[in-house]
């Protein structure tokens, strides 16, 4: 279950898991999190909790609601977000995955039935059962909530390595490649292969691909009687690896392949 | 009426970098415009079984009513196409076997699937689906995706909660709103297109599509379009390089040639006398 962090000063004050639909923020006693601070609006903002997202949503607070120092009224939470109450932080930890053979399962498609959203929340860990949730005291006592601190963030670190759903990863860092063009009217002109794909050729009559991927570029033939050639030997039909200084030759142009230094 | 003349039909399955299991099934009847796609869940191999019940009731069921009854044909009573009711019917069906057995089996208890069935007929294109699996469209330079899934995601989408750059990053997925074989009964979202020759459908289970942009599928497929096989491939690669957490699948359909519907007895005899 996702959970925030509330500091002030750089201060580990509480951690506070959203096992709630809603979990309010504000000054008043009544709220989810109480923050005692007159910065603080009575009723400040609310995090609706969904499964696995997140949202804040400021409730018309008079100083604002900051997520990574831009001002909000809505917004959707990602991990490490950290939302600014006046001088308080509280940082946005998603869902803790240990291990990737887990995060796989979690990922498998499951079906979502009616009222499955519905369900009580789980019950709270014992000790936050008997004071009013995540209250704060407007002045932590020294050097203990630190040393308690330093652990909870460090315990917090390895969450942020393994978000539950990642956007696709993108292409490891590779070398930048380039594509000159030997013969023909446009002799000499260079062009950059920063497209997953890149078609060479004229359609109907010969075109090949090159593909960019994690690995390195590939050169395919896609239509045409006849095929590429790459230093003059014809490719076969799968995927050719392409090498520096390769010379790429289709419907009658010339093409050199190199990496960008 | 043999379809194979007008449409070319190509696909990809592939059980991904991380699964072990491959739990798509895909099948296809070129000559009758048939393809199916279904992406199953469940325990152990449920999965599989329940994707791989879909695909088999309604290909068998579909090429014998194909057969036997033309499915531009309007009910007289209904004021329906006879696609309508064959696919209505045929969902139906493919629930009710995959419910029953997810019944009676305790190994294959709460298994499920989603579905996408595209049937070509008289210049037309049914589209049928339940759940994530998607059905997109190339049109000249135009990729857009025609189906919208049942997720909580998507509903989340309509209701203003998310944008969809938003959504991309959602952690809920996975979560899928309507299935096959998890109720008694299920309602498929039917609806009817009109298909041009040149225009290239791609059937795809979340795998690709969680996988890589649609701006990167749209760029391969008009890339590729020439090369049908290729472009499957091409798109299944693309998935597993950006990771291959899922399963992908992906049918791929290109429309050669107008394919009219053939007219009735009756007024070919009176085209005759003409």
């Amino acid at each position: 279950m996702a959970k925030l962090i509330l500091s002030m000063d750089g201060l580990v004050l509480k951690e506070i898991v959203l096992s709630k639909e809603r979990t309010t923020i504000g000054r008043k006693p009544h709220n989810d999190i109480q923050i005692d601070n007159l910065a603080v609006s009575g009723e400040h903002a609310v995090i609706v909790t969904i499964l696995a997202d997140s949202f804040l949503e400021d409730l018309g607070s008079t100083n604002g609601t900051c997520v990574n120092g831009k001002t909000v009224k809505k917004h959707f939470l990602q991990n490490n977000d950290v939302i600014e109450l006046g001088k308080y932080k509280l940082k946005y930890i998603s869902e803790a995955l240990p291990g990737a053979a887990k995060a796989a399962d979690f990922e498998k498609t499951m079906i979502l039935r009616p009222g499955a959203m519905r369900k009580p929340p789980e019950p709270q860990p014992p000790a936050t059962a008997g004071a009013p949730h995540g209250h704060v005291d407007p002045a932590p006592a020294g050097a203990s909530p630190k040393s308690h601190g330093d652990t909870l963030v460090g315990m917090a670190a390895p969450a942020g390595a393994t978000p539950a759903a990642a956007p696709p990863a993108p292409a490891a860092p590779m070398r930048r490649a380039m594509l000159q063009l030997l013969s023909g009217a446009n002799a000499g002109k260079e062009m950059e292969l920063t497209k997953p794909l890149t078609t060479l050729g004229k359609p109907g009559v010969q075109v090949a691909v090159i593909t960019r991927r994690p690995q390195g570029f590939f050169i395919t033939h896609v239509e045409g009687a006849n095929k590429p050639t790459i230093n003059g030997t014809p490719i076969a039909l799968q995927a050719h690896a392409l090498n520096d200084h390769d010379v790429i030759e289709l419907a009658g142009v010339k093409v050199e392949f190199f990496y960008k230094t | 009426m043999d379809l194979s003349q007008a449409l070319e039909v190509a696909s990809h399955t592939d059980p991904g970098m991380v699964r072990e299991h491959n739990e798509d099934s895909i099948a296809s009847i070129a000559e009758k415009g048939l393809v199916v796609l279904a992406d199953g869940m469940g325990g152990y191999n449920a999965g599989e079984v329940a994707s791989g019940m879909a695909t088999t009731v309604i290909t068998t069921e579909l090429r014998q009513l194909l057969d036997n009854k033309a499915p531009h044909e309007v009910d007289p009573q209904s004021g329906q196409k006879a696609a309508l009711k064959m696919l209505q019917e045929q969902v139906t069906k493919a629930n009710t076997s995959i419910y029953q057995a997810s019944q009676s089996q305790p190994q294959y208890a709460g298994m499920g699937t989603t579905l996408v069935i595209a049937l070509f007929y008289d210049n037309k294109m049914m589209v049928a689906h339940i759940g994530d699996s998607r059905l997109y469209r190339l049109r000249g330079d135009e990729f857009s995706q025609v189906t919208k899934d049942h997720s909580l995601l998507q509903e989340q989408v309509d209701a203003g909660m998310l944008t969809k750059e938003q959504a991309k990053h959602s952690a809920n997925k996975n979560l899928v709103t309507r299935a096959l074989g998890i109720d008694p009964a299920v309602e498929a979202e039917i609806h009817e297109y009109d298909a041009q020759p040149g225009d290239i459908y791609l059937l795809c289970s979340d795998g690709l599509s969680d996988m890589v942009g649609d701006d990167d599928i749209g760029m391969a497929l008009q890339a590729l379009g020439a090369n049908l096989n290729l472009a499957a491939q091409q798109l299944v690669q693309m998935a597993n390089d950006n990771g291959g957490r899922d399963n992908v699948s992906v049918i791929l359909i290109k429309i050669l040639r107008e394919y009219p519907a053939r007219q009735g007895l009756a007024s070919k005899i009176f085209g005759w006398f003409r």
